[in-house]
């Protein structure tokens, strides 16, 4: 169901890119590999990837160094960030420098994957809509509305920014720290999962009275919107 | 006592040398214009008065001849108290004064002499210094009309002496008081800089010494001393964390090895399955305690600080409040607000809204109505006298006994009654850290029934 993409994945930990290499590809993407910075700039000139992951701590040219220089070339490629280094300062600096996203090692593999569909996906999307539709569920970004099959649906300011997410990458998993980072833009782990209540009190507003579930859980990975049919 | 080569490049002791200089030139110009004063001015004067009387002398003489001169003279000699007289003729003899002969220094028309001259007293004869003022008159007769100035030329000498003294006395005492001053200065950094070479050499327990005078060197010493025992309490947490990550890791990563090993040694791919199933749960819990001590290490290092910003605690307590009211409102309990209108601090937002998380968390997990099994959580926000605020996260729960409130602020530190929920012993110690990163403080009281945490917030420095 998920589209083909072509990702450069810069890491020079070798078991580490194989392992990551590995489970792209099982979802379906082609994938390159550059074991240093040097290399990973000159790939990610030479070709159009759809998304880069990019190691911070790399031989030759750090990560971050290797982000400015393309950005400084006009390679718009977005970019996620993968560093030993979990700190929100860290995460700043990352982004300052051009990066898209910014995991912390060590991650699950479905939140990388997450992650990087989303970021793949961003880049096609239009940006600048003001309404997005998944199936029957249309939500009015200006008006700040959401209706279904017609019917209005009134949601609190927050259900809005959460469907507003999930229905922006629709399609593609977002994992429940990247709902917590975008719609709450809390940048640390609670220990009580607390999305969920959140997730189920949307469900109950969008999905209860109609027979074809919009909002799906991933298990093991977080939630996902999509029509039945796409 | 040896002089320390040091002493005298010391800057105290320079201090003092220039300020002697400059002390001394001002003694010896008072000293000096008081001797003006009495002594020479004095001398002048003296002077004055036996030209004056020369003067009226050789005017007699010019008027009523010899005779006069003569009579008046002799009447003078025998008078005055300390007046010298003699009057000679051409040849030199004398014909009158009560001076034995012309003085040798009379030479000339007119002048001032001074010359010695025989004195009697009642032990017998003594030579005394006089100041003299001589004309000669017409017909060779000579004319010496003096003043007998031994005690002022003794006195004169004792001024001159003593003022001489008395510059000696000020620059002797001056650079024994400079190098005594600089040698007291000198030692006491000396201590300081002994001290700090044992503390360099590894013996952190010792400390700067403080005279107890308060003065400067007390303050640096003090200030010194503080940034120690700072540095001394980091160290022991390092070392507290270091024995404790070694103590509490050590727990889950056997459990981790041992589920491995377990599953390795079993055929069924359904244990396997469950096997690495828990075992990422559990590193994942791992992953927590990590971050969680990164984050205490990140809040103790304080450089977050320069990243502090003027935050309303209010909207901040209220986007937590409505990420966590659900939870509580699903499992039949609720989470009430009692907020000012507005609560302006300075601080980290993400950290302080990480430790609010961690008392509501705990709240939940731990401050279950004992009736309703409900959480009941209440959160107020209070604007202290000094201008801070207080944050009061409040539930209905079994609260924790007074012997306890100040341990759970420790690492690590599990009560029995908790350790049936999942946790890593963690979340009040990140509190606490983050409140003493703000220069505010994390207060464990009951809340009658329930447990009342108080995060006080200092008052924002303008």
């Amino acid at each position: 169901m998920n589209s083909q993409m072509k990702i450069l994945v810069v890491e020079d930990d070798k078991e580490a890119a194989n392992w990551l290499i590995k489970g792209l590809k099982e979802e379906g993407h082609v994938v390159d590999l550059a074991t240093n910075g040097p290399d990973g700039l000159d790939m990610a000139g030479e070709q159009a990837h759809d998304v880069i992951v990019m190691d911070r701590m790399l031989p030759g040219m750090d990560g971050l160094s290797v982000i400015s220089k393309l950005r400084e070339d006009g390679v718009s490629t977005p970019v996620l960030i993968l560093s030993a280094l979990g700190e929100v300062d860290d995460k700043v600096m990352g982004l300052r420098a051009g990066g898209d996203d910014y995991l912390a090692k060590p991650y699950a593999f479905t939140e990388l994957l997450a992650r990087v569909e989303t970021l793949g996906r961003r880049q096609s999307a239009e940006p600048h809509k003001t309404r997005l539709q998944v199936g029957d569920l249309e939500i009015d970004l200006l008006a700040r509305t959401a209706r279904r099959a017609g019917e209005d649906i009134l949601l609190q300011p927050r259900e809005f920014k959460l469907l507003e997410y999930l229905m922006r990458n629709a399609g593609s998993v977002v994992t429940r720290t990247m709902l917590l980072e975008n719609v709450w833009n809390y940048h640390f782990d609670p220990q009580t999962n607390v999305i969920d209540v959140h997730i189920s009190r949307l469900r109950a507003k969008i999905d209860k009275e109609f027979d074809e579930p919009l909002l799906h859980t991933v298990r093991g990975a977080g939630y996902t919107i999509r029509a039945a049919q796409s | 006592m040896p002089l320390n080569p040091k002493l005298l490049t010391s800057s105290t002791f320079r201090l003092g040398a220039v300020y002697l200089t400059v002390f001394a030139i001002s003694v010896a110009a008072i000293l000096g214009y008081i001797y003006w004063n009495t002594a020479i001015l004095l001398e002048r004067q003296i002077e004055d008065t036996l030209e004056a009387e020369v003067q009226g002398l050789a005017e007699q003489y010019r008027q009523g001849g010899p005779g006069g001169l003569l009579a008046t003279v002799n009447r003078r000699s025998q008078q005055s108290e300390g007046g010298v007289y003699i009057l000679t003729n051409s040849i030199g003899r004398r014909i009158a004064g009560n001076l034995p002969a012309l003085p040798a220094e009379a030479v000339g028309e007119r002048g001032v002499i001074d010359f010695r001259f025989p004195y009697e007293t009642p032990g017998g004869t003594v030579q005394h210094t006089a100041r003299a003022f001589f004309i000669q008159l017409d017909g060779g007769l000579r004319l010496v009309v003096g003043r007998d100035v031994e005690e002022r030329r003794r006195f004169n000498e004792i001024i001159r002496t003593s003022l001489l003294w008395a510059l000696g006395l000020t620059i002797a005492l001056g650079i024994g008081g400079g190098l005594l001053t600089s040698r007291n200065f000198l030692r006491r950094i000396d201590r300081i800089n002994d001290a700090s070479r044992t503390i360099m050499a590894g013996n952190l327990a010792e400390r700067m010494p403080v005279s107890g005078s308060g003065d400067e060197i007390d303050r640096l010493s003090e200030s010194l001393n503080q940034m120690l025992d700072q540095i001394s309490r980091l160290m022991t947490g390092m070392k507290e964390v270091s024995s404790n990550v070694a103590h509490d890791l050590r727990t889950p990563l056997t459990r981790l090895r041992a589920r491995a090993e377990d599953a390795l040694r079993s055929s069924s791919p359904k244990a396997h399955r469950e096997a690495l199933e828990a075992n990422i749960a559990e590193a994942d819990a791992l992953l927590n305690t990590f971050n969680a001590l990164l984050s205490i290490a990140r809040a103790e290092a304080g450089h977050v600080r320069q990243g502090f910003q003027d935050i309303d605690l209010v909207p901040l307590v209220e986007d937590l409040v409505e990420l966590y009211g659900p939870i509580a409102e699903e499992e039949g309990g609720q989470v009430e607000l009692d907020l000012p209108g507005s609560a302006v601090v300075k601080v980290d937002a993400q950290l302080v809204a990480q430790a609010l998380t961690n008392l509501l968390d705990n709240a939940m997990k731990y401050g279950r109505n004992a009736e309703t099994a409900a959480p009941a959580i209440t959160i107020s926000v209070q604007r202290r006298k000094d201008g801070g605020y207080n944050v009061m996260v409040n539930d209905t729960g079994p609260g924790i006994a007074e012997g306890d409130r100040e341990r759970v602020k420790g690492r690590f530190v599990r009560l029995d009654e908790s350790r049936s929920e999942p946790g890593s012993g963690l979340g009040l110690a990140l509190v606490d850290s983050v409140m003493k990163l703000h220069g505010g403080e994390l207060v464990i009281t009951s809340a009658e029934p329930g447990l009342s945490v108080r995060l006080e917030f200092p008052p924002k420095k303008v």
